[in-house]
This record gives structure tokens, sequence and C-alpha cells, in this order.
């Protein structure tokens, strides 16, 4: 079967997978369709957290932007899972514990206020709506390279998908599929790392090749890599170009939001007990670490991998680099999409990749008879190309193919249903129509999946940046906003519901300025950027990446102050705070 | 005595959550971050410590942390008779 044949295959069987499982387990009321009916066990639970949380930024682009950054990489792996711990340690056993459906409904009661509710909720769906455009740009990557298809078709077949079984099934119906495609992107993501680990060291478990050394040279990978970047003007693989202080607040701008996002912590919503909430955490890690340490090997490998094709000989010779018209067929085909470009500067008919940015590196190039790079590879493509560049067979660029798309819908899918919660049970419900009955508020929570599918498609034709980029500042938002008074609501009684409203809109309103004014996010229309994103003009020196620590500092600071000058909240909330702090009442409680 | 066993329990929890993130800091910030050039003088086989700890290193950590307050807090919670079921 030819390849396209065979993606067709493999990606139309995996479709019908997650469309049988929403029909065998759709939702018949608000709790099924909010949290599952709270009947989702630690481990299946875990292994839906990790596809919800593992987003087409994760699959597709995590293991390319490494592949480039290198040391810099280094703030998504830990930024993306480090989270987990402040989630397990610090969230979600009270969370669970507070036995609501939604984030904004503990804000709501821990506020005792219908306006914490309301900015809560804006919060969420400026978050997620954020994170779903980056979702969208993967399945249309994903569709327009493998399907053949316009990215436009391939766009409105995902969200079809997704409408599917998100409104069919609500939360039951997405837990369980996100549990298939948990088992479809780990398998895709994992088979052609050890392929490429065997290839490349011999060793067949990429995250001991990343440390092995390549087969019959002696040198270990990351020495051979360094080497070889440096002596094409590239900065050193192992150590990096962001400044400290950038990457610790993007790191842990990454961790907080994590712990803030609220398609995550929902998901802790659908266990039976507190106890299986800290238990949930721990393994949806196992299951999200198993990507997160294959990543990196996987970049270092495509990277060297990459060089290899293209600079053949030795450095500088006439003949070291690849000839365009010997390009292996994958250059071709990722051509055709544009994210692979040659520009033939120097007239040699063959492919110079190097720093060309590099004014120290500027000399030896003109010796070298080089008049600039020639290649551009967009970052996004380095996994779903890998397996073709390594050579493995068709029936795995398939499954990545489908391991992809995977990543993306039941990531889209989580996000879509927390939006569709926000406004039918925390608008609606909540807020403007507290009597409706629950078939209406159900069918409320339909539509509102629906209509937030079409928004996410429409943002997906233009959406800012690249992928990761994308999702990277909703995690901005996300610690700036919603973090802070989750976790003041749990750990600082005294924190009142004018702190929080407070603290909450000075926390979004900075991050979200700054990041628009750098680089622009839904203003475009109105010229934004405005201002040029370099490190000169940046507060303290922090990119927007990692602005997101500066507005949540802001947050917890404008909080504690205003609720310390306004009236402490009732002893209601005081009690419902007990309450929420152990997993089971004290028996002295009802003596 | 209801209110200092509630004390207790809660101060035994904020000990551990302390003890288990002083553990998340060093790991990820210390390691991998803020002394990565000095981690980065050892070398374990084909890695320079600092930068194992930044890309791998510390996710195992992570992992190993959240299991063992899982662990801990349900024997804490035991010791306070709050357990579930």
């Amino acid at each position: 079967m030819s390849l396209q044949g065979l993606t067709y295959f493999v990606v139309g069987l995996s479709f019908a997978l997650y469309i049988g499982i929403a029909i065998w387990s759709r939702a018949h009321n608000t709790g099924d369709f909010y949290i599952a009916g709270r009947g989702v066990s630690p481990v299946a639970n875990g292994m839906a957290t990790a596809a919800d949380w593992m987003s087409a930024a994760s699959f597709i682009s995590m293991a390319g932007l490494i592949a480039f950054l290198g040391y810099d990489g280094s703030v998504y792996l830990m930024g993306w899972t480090g989270g987990y711990v402040l989630l397990a340690l610090l969230l979600a056993p009270y969370l669970r514990k507070f036995g609501k459906f939604t984030v904004p409904e503990f804000i709501a009661e821990r506020y005792y206020s219908r306006t914490a509710r309301i900015v809560a909720v804006i919060c969420l769906i400026f978050i997620s709506f954020t994170y779903v455009a980056g979702q969208m740009r993967g399945v249309g990557i994903v569709f327009s390279r493998f399907l053949e298809v316009e990215v436009t078709v391939g766009l409105l077949i995902g969200m079809g998908i997704v409408f599917v079984y998100a409104v069919l099934g609500g939360m039951k119906g997405i837990t369980y599929t996100q549990v298939a495609q948990y088992c479809v992107l780990i398998f895709a993501y994992t088979v052609p790392a050890v392929f490429i680990a065997i290839q490349i060291t011999g060793n067949p478990i990429p995250q001991l090749a990343f440390g092995s050394e390549v087969a019959g040279s002696g040198t270990a990978l990351l020495d051979k890599l360094d080497d070889i970047v440096t002596s094409l003007g590239f900065n050193q693989y192992t150590s990096g170009t962001k400044s400290r202080i950038d990457v610790f607040c993007i790191t842990l701008a990454l961790m907080a939001g994590t712990a803030g996002l609220p398609h995550v912590i929902v998901r802790f919503f659908t266990v039976p007990k507190v106890r299986d909430a800290r238990l949930s955490a721990g393994y949806a890690l196992l299951f999200i670490a198993i990507l997160y340490t294959t990543a990196p090997a996987v970049g270092s490998m495509a990277r060297y991998n990459l060089i290899e094709t293209i600079q053949p000989g030795a450095i500088g010779s006439a003949a070291g680099n690849m000839a365009y018209d010997d390009r292996p067929d994958w250059f071709e085909t990722w051509e055709q999409t544009g994210l692979v470009r040659f520009d033939d500067k120097n007239g040699d008919g063959r492919i110079q990749y190097y720093n060309d940015a590099n004014a120290g590196f500027a000399a030896q190039a003109a010796e070298y008879g080089w008049q600039g790079n020639e290649l551009s590879v967009d970052r996004d493509i380095m996994v779903l190309a890998n397996p073709e560049i390594a050579g493995l067979p068709n029936w795995v660029i398939a499954l990545v193919a489908a391991g992809g798309i995977a990543a993306a819908l039941s990531t889209a899918a989580g996000l879509l249903l927390v939006i569709s919660a926000a406004v039918s049970h925390d608008l609606i419900k909540g807020i403007f129509v507290p009597h409706i009955s629950e078939k209406r508020e159900l069918l409320a929570g339909r539509i509102a999946a629906a209509f937030a599918i079409m928004v996410a498609g429409y943002l997906g034709f233009d959406p800012p940046g690249w992928v990761a980029q994308v999702v990277a500042f909703a995690f901005g938002l996300a610690a700036a906003s919603l973090f802070p008074v989750i976790l003041l609501g749990i750990f600082f009684k005294r924190v009142n519901k004018q702190g929080a409203i407070a603290g909450m809109l000075t926390g979004l309103l900075f991050t979200y300025g700054y990041i628009e004014y750098f680089k622009g996010l839904f203003l475009k229309w109105a010229g934004s950027p405005w201002g040029e994103n370099i490190a000169e003009y940046w507060l303290f020196g922090i990119s927007p990446e990692g602005i997101g620590v500066v507005g949540m500092c802001l947050n917890f600071i404008v909080a504690i102050t205003v609720s310390h000058f306004t009236a402490p909240p009732p002893e209601r909330i005081q009690h419902m705070i007990e309450h929420i702090r152990v997993p089971r009442h004290f028996d002295e409680d009802h003596a | 005595m209801h209110l200092d066993k509630r004390m207790a329990y809660w101060r035994a929890n904020l000990n551990l959550v302390g003890v288990c993130l002083a553990i998340w800091f060093v790991c990820s910030f210390g390691f991998g971050v803020l002394f990565v050039d000095q981690m980065n003088h050892i070398r374990v086989g084909g890695f320079q410590l600092g930068f194992w700890f930044a890309q791998q290193g510390s996710i195992y950590i992570f992992v190993a942390l959240i299991f063992f307050y899982a662990w801990r807090m349900n024997r804490i919670d035991r010791k306070f008779d709050v357990h579930e079921d």
C-alpha cells in the first residue's frame, strides 16, 4: 500500500475507534457531561490527563524546538512536567474534596462572589482559546502533509470528529477517548524514537542513547553534536543563549501555568476520592514523562541526523555539502508544504546549512565560499519528518500522523469541554438562569461545545506563531490569573473576595498586555505587536514567555494587600476551607 | 482538643509539602538552571550532569516525588483518622 493510502487507513481506523468509544460512553446527565460521573479510576484518569495534557505542542513541536534550542529547550521539559508536582501537592486533592464541577465554581464559592466567578470565567475562556488555537494549527499541519488535503479541509475534518465525541459524550466520552488517544500517541512517539536510537547509537532506549556514543565513533552523541554545531557557527547544544533569569522565569511560568490550567484541574474532579486525586496526578506525570524524557533524545538525534544528511563530507570542503539534485524524497515532500525551503545563494547547487546570524563565523563562512544559510526548516516538522529522515518503514510514518492528530484532538476536546462547562454551568446556571432544569443545562452545554468548536476552528486559520510558542502564552496567563487565587483560596483563609478579584484582574491584564505589546495575540488587526521584541526592552530581561511569573507575583501581592485592608471572609467560608483541607471529617466534628 | 488535632494534621501536611517542594526546587531550578554550569563539570556517561538534570533527571524526580507524597499523605491521613472509607 502507498504511504498515503496507509496513512488514510491508520488515521481512519483511529477515528473509527474514537467515535465508537464516544457512542459507548455517551453522557446521560450533567454529572457525566462535566466530570464523567466521578467514576474514573486513577490509572485511567492518569492516562486521560496525559493525553489531555500532551497537545500538538508536545507531540509535534517540542522535540523540534529542543533540537534547535538545545539546552534552552529545557524550559519546556521542566516547565511542563514540574507543574504536576504543584498540582498534586497544592491543588488537586483539595479541589477534589470541594467536589463540584468547574474551576470558576470553586472560586465563586470560596470567594462568595458572582463577580469573582465571572472574572474566573473570563480568565478561563481567554486561556483556553489561546491554547486551542495552537492545537488547531497542529491538526492543520498534520492533515496538509500526510493526507495531502487543504489545511481548511483538514481543520474541518478535525472539528467534525471533536464535535461528535465532545458534544455527544461530554467528559465521559472525552475521558475514554483520551485513554485510547494516549495509547495511540505514546506508541507513535516511542516507536520511531527507538528505531532512530538504534540507528545512531545502537542502544534501543532513547533516554540512554541520548547519553551514549555514536555507533562506531567512540564519541558521545552530545559531544559530537556540540562539536558539529559549533563548527557550523551555531551555539553549543548543551549550553543555551537565553539569560539565566529568563530560563528561570519561563520554567516557573510554565509550571505554575500547568497547575492553573482549568482543563487539567478539572480532570481531578473525575476520580472517586481525594486519595485517588493524589495518586492520579502521579500516574498522569508518569505517563507524560515517558514522552517528555524521550523528546530531548529525539531532539538531539534529529538535529544530528539533519546535519549529517545535509553535510555528509568535511565542513568547508567543496563537495562536503549535499547536492540539491541528490536530495532525499522526504526533502522534496516537505518542500511542497513550504515548511522546508532551499535557496541556492552561492549558486553551487549544494545545500549549505549554518548560522549566518553569527558575526564571528562570517569570515570563516566566506572563506568556505558560503554566502548565507540556504536551508530553512520549520521547527514544527522535526518529529513528523524524523521517521522519513531516518528511512523508517511507511507504517511508522502513518502511525506518527495518527499520533499527531490524536495529540491535537485530545487536547482540543478537553479545552472545548471546559469552555462549554464554563458557559453552561458557570454563566447560564450559575449567574443568569439559576433554576434551569438539568436536561436543559445539558443541552446548553452541548450547544456551547459546538459553538466553541467553531471559534476554535476559526482561530486555527491564523494562529500567532509556532504551536509551542502560542501555547506557552496560555500558561503565562494561567499562572498569572487562576493559579494564585486557587492556591490562596486553600492555604490562606484571610484572602477575601475583593483581594481575589483585584489579584486576578491585575495578573491577567498585566500579563496579557505585556504579551500583546511584544508579540501580538488577539489584536493584530489593531496593529499589535507595538514593541520590538528584544531583550533590551524587556522588563527585568524577562521575555513574554516568562512574564507570567511577574504577573503571578503581582497577583499574590495585590490579593494579599487588598484583603488585608478589607473585611475578612465570613465564618462559613472559614469552615468551608477547614472542610476541604481534610479528606474526611474529624470524628469530633459530630461529637 | 479537636482544634489541636486539626492544626496538627494541617502542620504535618504542610511539613511534607515543604520538604517535597524543596526537593522539587533544588533538582529543577537548582541543578538544572541556577547551578547548571557548575554541575556541567561533572560527567556521567555521555552527559554533563547539569544538562542531564535539566532535560532528564528533574522529570524522573518529579514523578517519584508525587508518588512519595501520595504514599506519605495516606499514612498521615490514617494516623489522624481522616482517611476515606
